[in-house]
């Protein structure tokens, strides 16, 4: 094999991991903070990108001039559509669940069916995509033989910039820390004044928002159907428990890990055993190492 | 007296279910609904293992399906050999594998598929169970692994079409040591059978659950700390529940071959796997039979609205998983304990049995 085509199935495997990061950051935060296991995380991606397809019909149809910028509305909108979407859900849904981890992972198991049924009769069974915005179109070479696809290229200064903009909160804000202080003793944080039923709405929505700029990244590469979000849940339940919860680094490592060995083992194998690889290869390594890659000292 | 008639009801139930099963089923419904309630007692056969394994050892296993599948696969590769000796089966020939694999090979015989369905997953399982709960993995940890593994498996099966049938499943049997099983009257007597075996699958499972190591076991869900300091090896206790469960979901996948003569990748899969929870947790995750009267309820409810609004199938199966979860943990068998301490209005809420 020569090296460009090696270097471009890494890269491809990059555009996946954006994905599966901007996925990820969200479920970790809110099973760290919670101990809940969201199983509808895929169908909120899924709310995201149909909310960044109906944006990009809108400007389609009412402000053509303006297509170019409608990714950055999309976006925008997709993150304020998630975020309202998930504080509405833990205040009626999920805040019922806390300290039953399992179950909560069978009632939103739940709630994503119902999910997919909603986008079926409300969105149709068909397949939708984006139509390509003209500067997103294209490659950049760098080198003779290596051609960068754009929009990849994008959603990758996209994933830097979003996890950024999360090392920021919950490291460099009164926010972040209050989220962080929730997560490491529950009982002493309500006792010195954190209003922590907030603080876990508030951190249960920012996980949706991430899922729903995850999905708004998804619709530059892939088209959106109602069991998009199915199909990435697993995958960001692996990186997650493999980078070690509640470790921004760690699920940025593990995403990085798995996602470019995937496609770079897909071009060994067939696409299936490369999966297979994967998956065997994640479970293995947890067994020897539990708690993950990478793991934050947090009090149980 | 409230401890009695709980006892009872658990009585009631069993007298109930054999009277259902064994008089009003086979008298009152056509062959094609008496197929539909044998499909739906496979299923039993799974929800029976979780009430063991999730009801009792606290472990979550959203993996239940690939346990299903191996006695599915097993049984379905002797059936199919059978059908289509002495030549290739089909897909094999379809999919251009010319030699029957080596491991295709010792299931012509019923006695090696018998073996296997209820040895391979204890092989399976045990470990996948052992190992992780020895390192003290959470339960958690253990839900996401078998989810990822079942992904594996169903992967793997849809990969390999020329061992595994790929997307299609095995199917087309015609007879089970040459007897043709196609025929209405042999369908009974195989729903007779498989009600038979579902009875004794039930005993075992009240038999261990009644024993000392059912207390154990019902000790560790509650605190698992406490058992261990007491010297038990718990992960021993815990992987012998797993893997309990996972025979039991063998057996009810080889039924399911049988009786419904196919088996595909789908009931291998995550949806499948995690569905079959949804049947003890609809009867009562900790009530054997409840778990039986769940898997016959949902089965039925499946039937009744795909055959009308298949639409909403989804909306329903979502409903209910966030229903039971939320208003009734411990399912319909508990429902009864849990009106009667509302209505005593104890300050103390009831403890219901949840993994920490």
């Amino acid at each position: 094999m020569n090296v460009e085509i090696a270097a471009m199935q890494v890269f491809s495997g990059i555009s996946l991991f954006t994905i599966l990061v901007l996925m990820a950051l969200g479920l970790s935060i809110v099973f760290g903070l919670m101990g809940v296991i969201n199983m509808a995380h895929g169908e909120v991606m899924a709310l995201g990108a149909y909310v960044t397809y109906y944006t990009a019909r809108f400007f389609g149809a009412y402000l053509p001039s303006l297509m170019g910028a409608y990714v950055f509305f999309g976006i925008a909108l997709a993150f304020l559509v998630t975020f309202a979407f998930g504080y509405l859900l833990e205040r009626s849904f999920i805040r019922f669940l806390y300290a039953r981890p399992l179950d909560t992972l069978l009632a939103t198991w739940g709630l994503s069916l119902v999910l997919q049924q909603a986008y079926r009769s409300g969105f149709g069974a068909q397949e939708v995509s984006v139509p390509m915005t003209s500067w997103l179109t294209g490659a950049w070479e760098p080198i003779a033989g290596i051609q960068l696809p754009l929009n990849r290229l994008f959603i990758i200064w996209l994933t830097l910039l979003v996890s950024g903009g999360v090392y920021l909160i919950l490291y460099r804000t009164r926010w972040g820390l209050r989220i962080r202080a929730v997560t490491q003793n529950r009982a002493m944080s309500g006792a010195v004044g954190i209003d922590t039923g907030r603080v876990d709405a508030m951190s249960f929505a920012l996980g949706c928002g991430l899922a729903g700029i995850a999905g708004s990244a998804f619709t530059m590469i892939g088209s959106t159907n109602p069991l998009t979000g199915q199909l990435y849940i697993v995958d960001a339940f692996i990186v997650v428990v493999f980078g070690g919860v509640q470790s921004l680094l760690g699920t940025f490592a593990s995403g990085f890990v798995i996602a470019s060995s995937q496609s770079f083992l897909e071009f060994l194998l067939s696409g299936s055993m490369a999966k297979v690889s994967i998956l065997l290869a994640v479970i293995t390594v947890l067994y020897f190492r539990p708690t993950g890659l990478f793991t934050s000292k947090v009090r149980q | 007296m409230p401890r009695l008639l709980a006892r009872n009801a658990e009585a009631v139930g069993y007298v109930v279910l054999a009277v259902i099963l064994l008089v009003a089923f086979p008298l009152g419904l056509d062959p094609f609904r008496l197929n539909l309630v044998s499909k739906y007692l496979a299923f039993a056969f799974v929800a029976v293992g979780v009430v063991l394994s999730w009801g009792y050892g606290g472990i979550l296993s959203l993996g239940q399906g690939i346990f299903f599948g191996l006695g599915g696969y097993f049984m379905a590769m002797f059936l199919k050999l059978e059908a289509s000796a002495p030549e290739l089966p089909d897909f094999m020939v379809w999919s251009s594998t010319e030699v029957l694999p080596w491991w295709w090979e010792p299931y012509h015989h019923l006695w090696f598929t018998l073996l296997s369905v209820v040895l391979v997953p204890c092989a399976v399982a045990f470990p996948l169970a052992y190992a992780p709960f020895k390192k003290r993995l959470g339960g958690v940890y253990f839900a996401i692994v078998t989810l990822a593994l079942a992904l594996t498996a169903m992967v793997m099966l849809v990969g390999q079409q020329g061992y595994t049938g790929g997307a299609n499943g095995i199917t087309d049997f015609r007879s089970l040591l040459g007897w043709d099983i196609t025929t209405d009257r042999a369908k009974l007597f195989l729903y007779l059978g498989e009600v038979v075996l579902l009875f004794a699958v039930m005993g075992a499972a009240t038999f261990v659950l009644r024993s000392r190591l059912g207390k154990i076991l019902v000790a560790i869900r509650d605190s698992e700390d406490r058992v261990r300091f007491s010297g038990y090896d718990t992960a021993l206790f815990k992987a012998f529940a797993f893997t309990t469960g996972a025979v039991f979901a063998s057996l009810g996948g080889a039924l399911y071959s049988v009786q419904v003569g196919l088996i595909t990748p789908t009931l291998v899969g995550v949806v499948a796997s995690v569905e079959m929870v949804i049947y003890a947790a609809v009867g009562g995750r900790t009530s054997v039979v409840g778990a039986v009267y769940g898997a016959l309820l949902v089965g039925f409810a499946r039937s009744v609205i795909s055959e009308n609004l298949a639409t909403l199938w989804l909306f329903f199966v979502g409903g209910l998983f966030m229903f039971v979860v939320l208003v009734m943990p411990n399912g319909l068998a508990g429902l009864p304990a849990q009106l009667a301490s509302r209505r005593r209005r104890a300050e103390a809420p009831t403890r219901l049995p949840v993994d920490a």
